[in-house]
Protein backbone atom coordinates (compact mmCIF):
# COMPACT_ATOMS: atom_id res chain seq x y z
CA UNK A 1 0.00 0.00 0.00
CA UNK A 2 1.28 3.41 -0.91
CA UNK A 3 0.40 6.25 1.41
CA UNK A 4 1.05 9.93 1.04
CA UNK A 5 0.90 12.11 4.14
CA UNK A 6 0.67 15.88 3.78
CA UNK A 7 2.32 17.73 6.65
CA UNK A 8 2.83 21.33 7.73
CA UNK A 9 5.29 23.23 9.83
CA UNK A 10 3.50 25.25 12.52
CA UNK A 11 4.33 27.16 15.72
CA UNK A 12 4.43 24.96 18.81
CA UNK A 13 1.20 24.90 20.83
CA UNK A 14 3.02 26.57 23.75
CA UNK A 15 4.16 29.48 21.58
CA UNK A 16 3.11 32.98 22.45
CA UNK A 17 1.81 34.44 19.23
CA UNK A 18 2.77 38.03 18.48
CA UNK A 19 1.55 39.96 15.49
CA UNK A 20 4.32 41.25 13.19
CA UNK A 21 4.68 44.85 12.09
CA UNK A 22 2.79 44.24 8.84
CA UNK A 23 -0.35 43.44 10.84
CA UNK A 24 -1.11 40.37 8.78
CA UNK A 25 1.49 37.82 9.80
CA UNK A 26 3.02 36.63 13.03
CA UNK A 27 6.45 37.48 14.34
CA UNK A 28 8.42 34.22 14.14
CA UNK A 29 11.28 35.34 16.39
CA UNK A 30 11.60 33.19 19.47
CA UNK A 31 8.86 30.86 18.26
CA UNK A 32 9.61 27.14 18.17
CA UNK A 33 8.18 25.42 15.10
CA UNK A 34 7.02 21.82 15.06
CA UNK A 35 5.35 19.20 12.89
CA UNK A 36 1.62 20.03 13.16
CA UNK A 37 0.31 17.81 16.01
CA UNK A 38 -2.63 16.53 13.95
CA UNK A 39 -0.22 15.60 11.15
CA UNK A 40 1.67 13.47 13.65
CA UNK A 41 -1.48 11.39 14.03
CA UNK A 42 -1.65 11.02 10.26
CA UNK A 43 2.02 9.99 9.96
CA UNK A 44 1.52 7.50 12.77
CA UNK A 45 -1.58 6.07 11.08
CA UNK A 46 0.30 5.61 7.80
CA UNK A 47 3.18 3.87 9.56
CA UNK A 48 0.87 1.58 11.57
CA UNK A 49 -0.99 0.46 8.47
CA UNK A 50 2.21 -0.09 6.57
CA UNK A 51 3.56 -2.19 9.43
CA UNK A 52 0.33 -4.16 9.68
CA UNK A 53 0.44 -4.90 5.96
CA UNK A 54 4.11 -5.82 6.20
CA UNK A 55 4.82 -3.82 3.06
CA UNK A 56 4.23 -0.49 1.42
CA UNK A 57 5.63 2.99 1.31
CA UNK A 58 4.95 6.20 3.19
CA UNK A 59 5.82 9.46 1.47
CA UNK A 60 5.47 12.78 3.30
CA UNK A 61 4.88 15.98 1.37
CA UNK A 62 4.93 19.55 2.54
CA UNK A 63 4.48 22.86 0.81
CA UNK A 64 6.33 25.70 2.42
CA UNK A 65 9.60 27.56 2.68
CA UNK A 66 13.03 25.95 3.10
CA UNK A 67 12.56 25.48 6.83
CA UNK A 68 9.81 22.93 6.16
CA UNK A 69 12.59 20.48 5.26
CA UNK A 70 13.22 20.16 8.99
CA UNK A 71 9.56 19.21 9.53
CA UNK A 72 9.81 16.57 6.83
CA UNK A 73 12.94 15.19 8.52
CA UNK A 74 10.91 14.78 11.70
CA UNK A 75 8.41 12.63 9.82
CA UNK A 76 11.25 10.67 8.20
CA UNK A 77 12.74 10.09 11.64
CA UNK A 78 9.39 8.68 12.80
CA UNK A 79 9.68 6.18 9.98
CA UNK A 80 8.38 7.64 6.72
CA UNK A 81 10.30 6.39 3.68
CA UNK A 82 10.64 9.48 1.51
CA UNK A 83 9.85 13.16 1.56
CA UNK A 84 9.04 15.89 -0.93
CA UNK A 85 9.29 19.60 -0.23
CA UNK A 86 7.30 21.77 -2.59
CA UNK A 87 9.29 24.87 -2.04
CA UNK A 88 7.61 28.25 -2.02
CA UNK A 89 8.59 31.57 -0.49
CA UNK A 90 5.74 31.30 1.96
CA UNK A 91 3.50 28.60 3.35
CA UNK A 92 0.11 28.86 1.66
CA UNK A 93 -3.25 28.12 3.28
CA UNK A 94 -6.57 26.71 2.15
CA UNK A 95 -7.23 26.38 -1.56
CA UNK A 96 -3.80 27.74 -2.55
CA UNK A 97 -2.09 25.00 -0.52
CA UNK A 98 -4.53 22.35 -1.75
CA UNK A 99 -3.81 23.19 -5.39
CA UNK A 100 -0.05 22.76 -4.98
CA UNK A 101 -0.45 19.48 -3.10
CA UNK A 102 -3.04 18.09 -5.50
CA UNK A 103 -0.84 18.90 -8.50
CA UNK A 104 2.03 16.95 -6.96
CA UNK A 105 -0.09 13.99 -5.80
CA UNK A 106 -1.82 13.72 -9.17
CA UNK A 107 1.37 12.49 -10.81
CA UNK A 108 2.04 9.84 -8.18
CA UNK A 109 0.88 6.35 -7.47
CA UNK A 110 -1.05 6.10 -4.22
CA UNK A 111 -3.76 4.25 -2.36
CA UNK A 112 -4.25 6.62 0.56
CA UNK A 113 -3.68 10.32 1.11
CA UNK A 114 -3.64 11.27 4.78
CA UNK A 115 -3.80 14.67 6.42
CA UNK A 116 -4.03 15.98 9.94
CA UNK A 117 -7.59 17.10 10.62
CA UNK A 118 -6.42 20.69 10.78
CA UNK A 119 -3.35 22.84 10.97
CA UNK A 120 -3.12 24.49 14.38
CA UNK A 121 -1.92 27.80 12.93
CA UNK A 122 -4.64 28.72 10.42
CA UNK A 123 -7.22 26.44 12.11
CA UNK A 124 -8.96 26.07 8.74
CA UNK A 125 -9.66 22.34 8.56
CA UNK A 126 -9.87 22.67 4.79
CA UNK A 127 -6.84 21.33 2.96
CA UNK A 128 -7.64 17.59 3.16
CA UNK A 129 -11.17 17.79 1.76
CA UNK A 130 -10.04 20.35 -0.83
CA UNK A 131 -7.18 18.21 -2.13
CA UNK A 132 -9.55 15.24 -2.38
CA UNK A 133 -12.07 17.32 -4.32
CA UNK A 134 -9.36 18.50 -6.70
CA UNK A 135 -8.17 14.92 -7.20
CA UNK A 136 -11.74 13.64 -7.53
CA UNK A 137 -11.31 10.99 -4.84
CA UNK A 138 -13.56 10.28 -1.85
CA UNK A 139 -12.62 11.80 1.50
CA UNK A 140 -13.75 11.71 5.08
CA UNK A 141 -12.64 14.09 7.81
CA UNK A 142 -12.00 13.86 11.56
CA UNK A 143 -11.12 10.14 11.51
CA UNK A 144 -10.10 8.56 14.82
CA UNK A 145 -9.40 5.09 13.46
CA UNK A 146 -9.63 3.18 10.19
CA UNK A 147 -9.08 -0.24 8.73
CA UNK A 148 -8.07 -1.24 5.22
CA UNK A 149 -9.40 -4.33 3.54
CA UNK A 150 -9.73 -5.36 -0.07
CA UNK A 151 -9.48 -1.97 -1.68
CA UNK A 152 -11.86 -0.51 0.86
CA UNK A 153 -11.36 1.71 3.89
CA UNK A 154 -13.68 1.66 6.88
CA UNK A 155 -13.25 4.82 8.90
CA UNK A 156 -14.65 6.03 12.22
CA UNK A 157 -15.28 9.69 12.30
CA UNK A 158 -16.14 11.95 15.23
CA UNK A 159 -19.52 13.69 15.13
CA UNK A 160 -21.36 15.53 17.89
CA UNK A 161 -22.31 13.06 20.56
CA UNK A 162 -21.03 9.99 18.76
CA UNK A 163 -19.30 8.55 15.74
CA UNK A 164 -20.08 7.74 12.13
CA UNK A 165 -18.73 4.74 10.31
CA UNK A 166 -17.86 5.57 6.70
CA UNK A 167 -16.85 3.18 3.95
CA UNK A 168 -14.60 4.55 1.23
CA UNK A 169 -13.37 3.18 -2.05
CA UNK A 170 -9.62 3.44 -2.54
CA UNK A 171 -7.78 5.50 -3.49
CA UNK A 172 -9.20 7.91 -0.96
CA UNK A 173 -8.23 10.65 1.45
CA UNK A 174 -8.66 10.79 5.22
CA UNK A 175 -8.03 13.58 7.69
CA UNK A 176 -6.95 12.21 11.05
CA UNK A 177 -7.69 13.46 14.53
CA UNK A 178 -6.65 12.19 17.91
CA UNK A 179 -7.84 8.65 18.52
CA UNK A 180 -6.19 5.34 17.86
CA UNK A 181 -2.90 6.72 16.60
CA UNK A 182 -0.62 7.85 19.40
CA UNK A 183 2.43 9.33 17.63
CA UNK A 184 5.67 7.50 18.29
CA UNK A 185 8.81 9.31 19.31
CA UNK A 186 11.60 9.29 16.80
CA UNK A 187 14.38 7.08 18.15
CA UNK A 188 18.01 8.08 17.85
CA UNK A 189 18.33 5.36 15.23
CA UNK A 190 15.35 6.84 13.41
CA UNK A 191 16.91 10.29 13.48
CA UNK A 192 20.20 8.95 12.10
CA UNK A 193 18.38 6.96 9.41
CA UNK A 194 16.33 10.02 8.43
CA UNK A 195 19.49 11.82 7.35
CA UNK A 196 20.03 9.24 4.63
CA UNK A 197 16.47 9.07 3.38
CA UNK A 198 15.53 10.85 0.17
CA UNK A 199 14.19 14.39 0.55
CA UNK A 200 13.38 15.82 -2.82
CA UNK A 201 12.94 19.57 -3.23
CA UNK A 202 10.91 21.06 -6.05
CA UNK A 203 9.88 24.62 -6.72
CA UNK A 204 6.16 25.22 -6.34
CA UNK A 205 4.12 28.01 -7.77
CA UNK A 206 1.65 29.22 -5.23
CA UNK A 207 -1.44 31.31 -6.03
CA UNK A 208 -1.61 34.62 -4.25
CA UNK A 209 -4.00 34.39 -1.32
CA UNK A 210 -7.54 35.41 -2.26
CA UNK A 211 -7.51 37.85 0.61
CA UNK A 212 -5.08 38.83 3.33
CA UNK A 213 -6.18 38.70 6.96
CA UNK A 214 -5.66 41.60 9.31
CA UNK A 215 -4.66 40.15 12.64
CA UNK A 216 -5.66 41.40 16.06
CA UNK A 217 -5.51 40.15 19.60
CA UNK A 218 -8.67 38.95 21.26
CA UNK A 219 -9.85 41.24 24.02
CA UNK A 220 -7.81 40.43 27.13
CA UNK A 221 -9.92 38.60 29.62
CA UNK A 222 -9.87 40.43 32.90
CA UNK A 223 -9.02 38.15 35.76
CA UNK A 224 -12.28 38.01 37.62
CA UNK A 225 -13.07 37.70 41.18
CA UNK A 226 -12.49 34.92 43.65
CA UNK A 227 -15.95 34.59 45.11
CA UNK A 228 -14.73 32.74 48.15
CA UNK A 229 -13.26 29.55 49.50
CA UNK A 230 -14.85 26.15 49.82
CA UNK A 231 -18.46 25.03 49.47
CA UNK A 232 -19.83 27.98 51.42
CA UNK A 233 -18.96 30.21 48.46
CA UNK A 234 -21.39 28.31 46.21
CA UNK A 235 -24.59 30.28 46.95
CA UNK A 236 -22.79 33.57 46.28
CA UNK A 237 -21.37 32.20 43.00
CA UNK A 238 -24.80 31.14 41.83
CA UNK A 239 -26.26 34.48 42.85
CA UNK A 240 -23.64 36.27 40.72
CA UNK A 241 -24.26 33.95 37.77
CA UNK A 242 -27.94 34.62 38.05
CA UNK A 243 -28.10 38.36 38.76
CA UNK A 244 -24.83 39.78 37.45
CA UNK A 245 -23.86 37.51 34.55
CA UNK A 246 -27.46 36.46 33.89
CA UNK A 247 -26.41 33.12 32.46
CA UNK A 248 -28.46 30.76 34.61
CA UNK B 1 -26.85 40.79 -5.14
CA UNK B 2 -27.58 37.16 -5.67
CA UNK B 3 -28.69 35.98 -2.26
CA UNK B 4 -27.15 34.42 0.80
CA UNK B 5 -27.18 30.65 0.98
CA UNK B 6 -27.76 29.14 4.44
CA UNK B 7 -27.28 25.44 5.02
CA UNK B 8 -29.80 24.24 7.61
CA UNK B 9 -28.37 21.15 9.23
CA UNK B 10 -30.74 18.43 10.40
CA UNK B 11 -30.42 15.06 12.02
CA UNK B 12 -33.11 12.36 12.05
CA UNK B 13 -35.65 14.67 10.45
CA UNK B 14 -35.14 17.43 13.00
CA UNK B 15 -33.41 20.69 12.34
CA UNK B 16 -30.50 21.29 14.67
CA UNK B 17 -30.40 24.42 16.80
CA UNK B 18 -27.41 25.65 14.83
CA UNK B 19 -29.63 25.82 11.72
CA UNK B 20 -31.46 28.77 13.31
CA UNK B 21 -28.11 30.41 14.02
CA UNK B 22 -26.92 29.97 10.42
CA UNK B 23 -30.16 31.46 9.10
CA UNK B 24 -29.97 34.34 11.60
CA UNK B 25 -26.40 35.10 10.51
CA UNK B 26 -27.43 34.88 6.85
CA UNK B 27 -30.33 37.28 7.50
CA UNK B 28 -27.95 39.87 8.93
CA UNK B 29 -25.64 39.60 5.94
CA UNK B 30 -28.56 39.73 3.52
CA UNK B 31 -29.91 42.89 5.17
CA UNK B 32 -26.51 44.54 4.98
CA UNK B 33 -26.17 43.56 1.33
CA UNK B 34 -29.79 44.13 0.33
CA UNK B 35 -30.50 40.59 -0.77
CA UNK B 36 -32.46 37.43 0.08
CA UNK B 37 -31.77 34.43 2.28
CA UNK B 38 -32.13 31.01 0.69
CA UNK B 39 -32.06 28.27 3.30
CA UNK B 40 -31.45 24.72 2.16
CA UNK B 41 -32.21 21.65 4.28
CA UNK B 42 -31.32 18.14 3.13
CA UNK B 43 -32.35 14.91 4.76
CA UNK B 44 -34.63 11.91 4.77
CA UNK B 45 -38.37 12.48 4.46
CA UNK B 46 -40.35 14.46 7.01
CA UNK B 47 -38.16 17.52 6.98
CA UNK B 48 -40.45 20.04 5.34
CA UNK B 49 -42.49 20.79 8.47
CA UNK B 50 -39.41 21.55 10.45
CA UNK B 51 -37.88 23.50 7.61
CA UNK B 52 -40.96 25.73 7.42
CA UNK B 53 -39.86 27.20 10.72
CA UNK B 54 -36.77 28.76 9.22
CA UNK B 55 -38.84 31.65 7.92
CA UNK B 56 -39.11 32.72 11.53
CA UNK B 57 -35.36 33.37 11.63
CA UNK B 58 -35.26 35.28 8.39
CA UNK B 59 -35.24 32.87 5.45
CA UNK B 60 -37.06 34.33 2.44
CA UNK B 61 -37.19 30.91 0.82
CA UNK B 62 -36.60 27.48 2.27
CA UNK B 63 -35.61 24.70 -0.11
CA UNK B 64 -36.07 21.19 1.18
CA UNK B 65 -34.39 18.24 -0.45
CA UNK B 66 -35.80 14.98 0.85
CA UNK B 67 -34.55 11.59 -0.19
CA UNK B 68 -34.21 8.20 1.43
CA UNK B 69 -30.59 8.36 0.33
CA UNK B 70 -30.18 11.35 2.66
CA UNK B 71 -31.35 9.63 5.85
CA UNK B 72 -27.70 9.84 6.71
CA UNK B 73 -25.17 12.44 5.68
CA UNK B 74 -23.94 11.76 2.17
CA UNK B 75 -20.67 13.65 1.66
CA UNK B 76 -20.65 13.54 -2.13
CA UNK B 77 -24.43 13.69 -2.50
CA UNK B 78 -24.77 16.80 -0.33
CA UNK B 79 -21.83 18.47 -2.08
CA UNK B 80 -23.32 17.84 -5.51
CA UNK B 81 -26.81 19.06 -4.58
CA UNK B 82 -25.46 22.22 -2.96
CA UNK B 83 -23.03 23.04 -5.75
CA UNK B 84 -25.81 22.58 -8.30
CA UNK B 85 -28.11 24.80 -6.24
CA UNK B 86 -25.51 27.56 -5.94
CA UNK B 87 -24.73 27.41 -9.65
CA UNK B 88 -28.40 27.67 -10.51
CA UNK B 89 -29.47 30.33 -8.01
CA UNK B 90 -26.21 32.17 -7.60
CA UNK B 91 -25.10 33.43 -4.21
CA UNK B 92 -22.82 36.01 -2.65
CA UNK B 93 -22.06 34.01 0.44
CA UNK B 94 -22.72 30.43 1.48
CA UNK B 95 -22.99 29.83 5.21
CA UNK B 96 -22.57 26.49 6.94
CA UNK B 97 -22.41 25.55 10.61
CA UNK B 98 -18.94 24.76 11.95
CA UNK B 99 -20.12 21.35 13.11
CA UNK B 100 -18.70 17.94 12.26
CA UNK B 101 -20.99 17.83 9.23
CA UNK B 102 -20.52 21.46 8.18
CA UNK B 103 -16.76 21.27 8.47
CA UNK B 104 -16.70 18.17 6.29
CA UNK B 105 -19.08 19.58 3.71
CA UNK B 106 -18.17 23.27 3.34
CA UNK B 107 -14.53 22.89 2.22
CA UNK B 108 -15.62 20.39 -0.46
CA UNK B 109 -18.28 22.74 -1.73
CA UNK B 110 -15.70 25.54 -1.83
CA UNK B 111 -13.11 23.43 -3.65
CA UNK B 112 -15.66 22.27 -6.21
CA UNK B 113 -16.64 25.88 -6.81
CA UNK B 114 -12.96 26.82 -6.98
CA UNK B 115 -13.14 29.36 -4.16
CA UNK B 116 -11.59 29.70 -0.72
CA UNK B 117 -13.25 28.67 2.51
CA UNK B 118 -13.10 30.30 5.93
CA UNK B 119 -14.06 28.20 8.92
CA UNK B 120 -15.37 28.88 12.38
CA UNK B 121 -16.31 32.52 11.87
CA UNK B 122 -17.11 34.44 15.03
CA UNK B 123 -17.92 37.67 13.20
CA UNK B 124 -19.51 38.50 9.83
CA UNK B 125 -20.08 41.78 8.01
CA UNK B 126 -20.91 43.01 4.56
CA UNK B 127 -18.93 46.09 3.56
CA UNK B 128 -18.74 47.59 0.11
CA UNK B 129 -19.84 44.48 -1.74
CA UNK B 130 -17.48 42.18 0.11
CA UNK B 131 -18.27 39.87 2.96
CA UNK B 132 -15.82 40.25 5.79
CA UNK B 133 -15.13 37.39 8.15
CA UNK B 134 -13.54 37.43 11.59
CA UNK B 135 -12.22 34.10 12.78
CA UNK B 136 -9.82 32.74 15.37
CA UNK B 137 -6.37 31.60 14.32
CA UNK B 138 -3.70 29.90 16.41
CA UNK B 139 -6.52 28.47 18.52
CA UNK B 140 -7.81 31.91 19.35
CA UNK B 141 -4.48 33.42 20.36
CA UNK B 142 -5.11 35.95 17.59
CA UNK B 143 -8.07 36.75 15.36
CA UNK B 144 -7.92 37.39 11.63
CA UNK B 145 -10.30 39.57 9.69
CA UNK B 146 -10.57 38.98 5.95
CA UNK B 147 -12.61 40.78 3.32
CA UNK B 148 -13.56 38.08 0.81
CA UNK B 149 -13.83 39.45 -2.69
CA UNK B 150 -14.43 36.05 -4.33
CA UNK B 151 -18.00 34.94 -4.87
CA UNK B 152 -19.41 33.06 -3.21
CA UNK B 153 -17.66 33.53 0.11
CA UNK B 154 -17.88 30.05 1.64
CA UNK B 155 -17.92 30.27 5.42
CA UNK B 156 -18.74 28.11 8.40
CA UNK B 157 -19.88 29.82 11.58
CA UNK B 158 -19.05 28.77 15.10
CA UNK B 159 -22.03 27.37 16.99
CA UNK B 160 -23.34 29.47 19.91
CA UNK B 161 -21.77 32.70 18.67
CA UNK B 162 -24.53 33.97 16.39
CA UNK B 163 -27.50 33.78 18.74
CA UNK B 164 -30.67 32.81 16.89
CA UNK B 165 -32.96 35.83 16.62
CA UNK B 166 -36.43 35.98 15.16
CA UNK B 167 -36.89 38.13 12.11
CA UNK B 168 -39.94 36.68 10.40
CA UNK B 169 -40.09 36.34 6.61
CA UNK B 170 -42.47 34.50 4.36
CA UNK B 171 -40.20 31.50 4.37
CA UNK B 172 -42.05 29.84 1.52
CA UNK B 173 -41.05 26.20 1.35
CA UNK B 174 -40.09 24.78 -2.02
CA UNK B 175 -38.94 21.28 -2.68
CA UNK B 176 -35.56 20.69 -4.17
CA UNK B 177 -34.81 17.98 -6.67
CA UNK B 178 -32.17 15.79 -5.10
CA UNK B 179 -32.38 12.86 -7.48
CA UNK B 180 -28.78 12.11 -8.32
CA UNK B 181 -29.71 9.21 -10.56
CA UNK B 182 -27.41 6.26 -10.36
CA UNK B 183 -24.58 8.25 -8.83
CA UNK B 184 -21.99 5.87 -7.45
CA UNK B 185 -20.47 7.44 -4.37
CA UNK B 186 -16.98 6.59 -3.21
CA UNK B 187 -17.78 7.31 0.46
CA UNK B 188 -20.90 6.12 2.25
CA UNK B 189 -21.90 6.50 5.90
CA UNK B 190 -22.87 2.98 6.88
CA UNK B 191 -23.56 3.38 10.56
CA UNK B 192 -24.03 5.94 13.31
CA UNK B 193 -22.62 4.86 16.65
CA UNK B 194 -23.26 5.68 20.25
CA UNK B 195 -25.41 8.40 21.64
CA UNK B 196 -25.55 10.49 18.46
CA UNK B 197 -28.35 12.99 18.65
CA UNK B 198 -28.96 12.41 22.34
CA UNK B 199 -25.84 13.46 24.11
CA UNK B 200 -25.36 17.21 24.04
CA UNK B 201 -21.98 18.01 22.51
CA UNK B 202 -19.51 20.35 24.21
CA UNK B 203 -19.22 22.40 21.03
CA UNK B 204 -22.94 23.17 21.07
CA UNK B 205 -24.06 23.18 24.69
CA UNK B 206 -24.86 26.55 26.26
CA UNK B 207 -23.22 25.34 29.49
CA UNK B 208 -20.03 23.27 29.54
CA UNK B 209 -18.67 21.76 32.75
CA UNK B 210 -15.17 20.41 32.16
CA UNK B 211 -13.11 18.27 34.46
CA UNK B 212 -9.36 17.87 34.65
CA UNK B 213 -6.78 15.80 36.43
CA UNK B 214 -8.04 17.25 39.71
CA UNK B 215 -10.95 14.80 39.46
CA UNK B 216 -8.40 12.07 40.32
CA UNK B 217 -10.40 9.15 38.98
CA UNK B 218 -12.68 8.59 35.98
CA UNK B 219 -15.49 7.49 38.32
CA UNK B 220 -15.51 10.98 39.83
CA UNK B 221 -16.78 12.47 36.57
CA UNK B 222 -20.16 11.39 37.88
CA UNK B 223 -19.96 14.52 40.08
CA UNK B 224 -19.80 16.63 36.91
CA UNK B 225 -22.55 14.65 35.23
CA UNK B 226 -24.83 15.20 38.21
CA UNK B 227 -24.19 18.92 38.09
CA UNK B 228 -24.81 18.94 34.33
CA UNK B 229 -28.08 17.14 34.88
CA UNK B 230 -29.10 19.65 37.55
CA UNK B 231 -28.93 22.30 34.81
CA UNK B 232 -31.72 20.40 33.09
CA UNK B 233 -30.30 19.15 29.82
CA UNK B 234 -28.57 22.41 28.88
CA UNK B 235 -25.12 21.37 30.01
CA UNK B 236 -22.48 19.05 28.57
CA UNK B 237 -19.46 17.56 30.30
CA UNK B 238 -16.03 18.29 28.81
CA UNK B 239 -12.49 17.36 29.72
CA UNK B 240 -8.89 18.51 29.65
CA UNK B 241 -6.40 16.64 27.53
CA UNK B 242 -4.69 15.22 30.60
CA UNK B 243 -7.74 13.12 31.41
CA UNK B 244 -8.43 12.23 27.79
CA UNK B 245 -4.84 11.01 27.42
CA UNK B 246 -5.32 8.98 30.59
CA UNK B 247 -8.28 7.30 28.90
CA UNK B 248 -10.83 8.62 31.39
CA UNK B 249 -12.92 10.42 28.79
CA UNK B 250 -13.31 10.12 24.99
CA UNK B 251 -11.45 12.53 22.73
CA UNK B 252 -14.75 13.98 21.56
CA UNK B 253 -15.07 15.59 25.00
CA UNK B 254 -11.64 17.25 24.93
CA UNK B 255 -11.59 21.02 25.00
CA UNK B 256 -8.50 22.83 23.76
CA UNK B 257 -6.08 23.32 20.95
CA UNK B 258 -6.03 19.64 19.99
CA UNK B 259 -9.62 19.12 21.05
CA UNK B 260 -12.75 21.13 20.51
CA UNK B 261 -13.05 24.87 20.60
CA UNK B 262 -16.10 25.85 22.57
CA UNK B 263 -17.95 29.12 23.11
CA UNK B 264 -20.74 28.41 25.60
CA UNK B 265 -22.44 31.12 27.63
CA UNK B 266 -21.06 29.47 30.76
CA UNK B 267 -17.88 27.40 31.06
CA UNK B 268 -17.09 25.79 34.40
CA UNK B 269 -13.53 24.46 34.72
CA UNK B 270 -13.20 22.01 37.58
CA UNK B 271 -9.78 20.75 38.68
CA UNK B 272 -8.17 22.12 35.52
CA UNK B 273 -4.96 24.10 35.81
CA UNK B 274 -5.54 26.26 32.74
CA UNK B 275 -2.60 25.33 30.49
CA UNK B 276 -2.25 27.53 27.40
CA UNK B 277 -3.54 24.75 25.13
CA UNK B 278 -6.65 24.36 27.24
CA UNK B 279 -7.29 28.10 27.39
CA UNK B 280 -7.00 28.21 23.61
CA UNK B 281 -10.13 26.10 23.34
CA UNK B 282 -12.40 27.89 25.79
CA UNK B 283 -11.33 31.48 26.16
CA UNK B 284 -14.12 32.78 23.93
CA UNK B 285 -16.71 31.45 26.39
CA UNK B 286 -19.01 34.25 27.56
CA UNK B 287 -18.50 33.55 31.28
CA UNK B 288 -15.85 31.36 32.83
CA UNK B 289 -16.01 29.89 36.34
CA UNK B 290 -13.01 28.11 37.85
CA UNK B 291 -12.99 25.71 40.75
CA UNK B 292 -9.49 24.82 41.86
CA UNK B 293 -7.74 24.22 45.14
CA UNK B 294 -4.65 26.11 44.00
CA UNK B 295 -5.23 29.88 44.18
CA UNK B 296 -2.25 30.38 41.83
CA UNK B 297 -3.67 28.17 39.05
CA UNK B 298 -3.52 30.05 35.69
CA UNK B 299 -7.20 29.26 35.08
CA UNK B 300 -8.09 32.01 37.58
CA UNK B 301 -6.44 34.56 35.27
CA UNK B 302 -9.16 34.07 32.66
CA UNK B 303 -12.06 33.19 34.95
CA UNK B 304 -14.79 35.72 35.68
CA UNK B 305 -15.60 33.98 38.95
CA UNK B 306 -13.63 31.50 40.96
CA UNK B 307 -13.92 29.39 44.04
CA UNK B 308 -10.73 28.22 45.70
CA UNK B 309 -11.12 24.88 47.37
CA UNK B 310 -11.57 21.15 47.15
CA UNK B 311 -13.80 20.21 44.25
CA UNK B 312 -15.01 17.12 46.09
CA UNK B 313 -16.68 19.37 48.64
CA UNK B 314 -17.74 22.12 46.25
CA UNK B 315 -19.38 20.09 43.48
CA UNK B 316 -22.01 18.26 45.58
CA UNK B 317 -23.01 21.55 47.17
CA UNK B 318 -23.25 23.18 43.79
CA UNK B 319 -25.42 20.40 42.39
CA UNK B 320 -27.72 20.72 45.39
CA UNK B 321 -27.99 24.52 45.05
CA UNK B 322 -28.51 24.41 41.28
CA UNK B 323 -31.31 21.87 41.75
CA UNK B 324 -32.99 24.26 44.18
CA UNK B 325 -32.62 27.14 41.73
CA UNK B 326 -34.02 25.16 38.83
CA UNK B 327 -36.91 23.67 40.80
C1 LIG C 1 0.69 19.58 21.50
C2 LIG C 1 -0.15 19.72 22.74
C3 LIG C 1 -1.52 19.89 22.62
C4 LIG C 1 -2.33 20.01 23.76
N1 LIG C 1 -3.68 20.16 23.60
C5 LIG C 1 -4.45 20.27 24.71
C6 LIG C 1 -5.87 20.44 24.59
O1 LIG C 1 -6.43 20.45 23.50
N2 LIG C 1 -6.60 20.55 25.73
C7 LIG C 1 -6.03 20.52 26.98
O2 LIG C 1 -6.77 20.63 27.98
N3 LIG C 1 -4.70 20.36 27.11
C8 LIG C 1 -3.90 20.23 26.01
N4 LIG C 1 -2.57 20.02 26.18
C9 LIG C 1 -2.07 19.68 27.54
C10 LIG C 1 -1.85 20.84 28.44
O3 LIG C 1 -0.57 21.36 28.22
C11 LIG C 1 -1.99 20.39 29.92
O4 LIG C 1 -1.10 19.34 30.17
C12 LIG C 1 -3.39 19.92 30.30
O5 LIG C 1 -4.36 20.84 29.89
C13 LIG C 1 -3.46 19.77 31.81
O6 LIG C 1 -4.70 19.20 32.18
P1 LIG C 1 -5.30 19.45 33.63
O7 LIG C 1 -5.47 20.91 33.84
O8 LIG C 1 -6.51 18.59 33.73
O9 LIG C 1 -4.21 18.81 34.61
P2 LIG C 1 -3.18 19.50 35.57
O10 LIG C 1 -2.36 20.51 34.89
O11 LIG C 1 -2.52 18.38 36.28
O12 LIG C 1 -4.10 20.29 36.57
C14 LIG C 1 -4.92 19.73 37.55
C15 LIG C 1 -5.48 20.88 38.37
O13 LIG C 1 -6.42 20.34 39.31
C16 LIG C 1 -6.27 21.02 40.53
N5 LIG C 1 -6.76 20.11 41.58
C17 LIG C 1 -6.22 18.94 41.97
N6 LIG C 1 -6.97 18.38 42.93
C18 LIG C 1 -8.02 19.21 43.18
C19 LIG C 1 -9.11 19.19 44.07
N7 LIG C 1 -9.32 18.18 44.90
N8 LIG C 1 -9.96 20.22 44.04
C20 LIG C 1 -9.79 21.25 43.20
N9 LIG C 1 -8.76 21.33 42.33
C21 LIG C 1 -7.88 20.32 42.31
C22 LIG C 1 -4.81 21.35 40.64
O14 LIG C 1 -4.60 22.47 41.49
C23 LIG C 1 -4.45 21.66 39.18
O15 LIG C 1 -4.59 23.02 38.92
C24 LIG C 1 -1.74 19.94 25.05
C25 LIG C 1 -0.35 19.79 25.18
C26 LIG C 1 0.44 19.69 24.04
C27 LIG C 1 1.92 19.54 24.22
Amino acid sequence: MKSIVCVKRVPDTEARIRIAGDGSSIDPSGVKFVLNPYDEFAVEAALKHKEAAGQGEVTVISVGDASSAETLRTALAMGADAAVLLKADRTPEGLAAAKVLAAEIEGREYDLVLFGMKAIDDDLQAVGPMVAELLGIPVVSAVTEFSVDNGKVTAHREIEGGAEVVELRMPCALTITKGAYEPRYASLKGIMAAKKKPLEEKPASVDAPAAQATLSYPPERQAGRIVGEGPDAVPELLRLLRTEAKVI
Amino acid sequence: MAGIFAFAESRDGELRKVAQEVVTAARKLADAAGTEVHAVALGGSGLSGAAGELGKYGADKVFVGESGAFDRYSPEGFTTVIVNFIKEHGCDAALFPATALGKDLAPRVAARLGVDYLSDATGLDAEGGAVSVTRPRYAGKVFGKVAVSQKPAVISIRPNVFQAAESPKAGAVESLDVDLGSADFGAVVTEIKAAAGEKLDVSEAPIVISGGRGLQDPANFKLLEELAEAFGGRAAVGASRAVVDAGWRPHGDQVGQTGKTVAPTLYIAVGISGAIQHLAGMRTSRYIVAINKDPEAPIFKVADYGIVGDLFQILPRMTEEVKKLMA
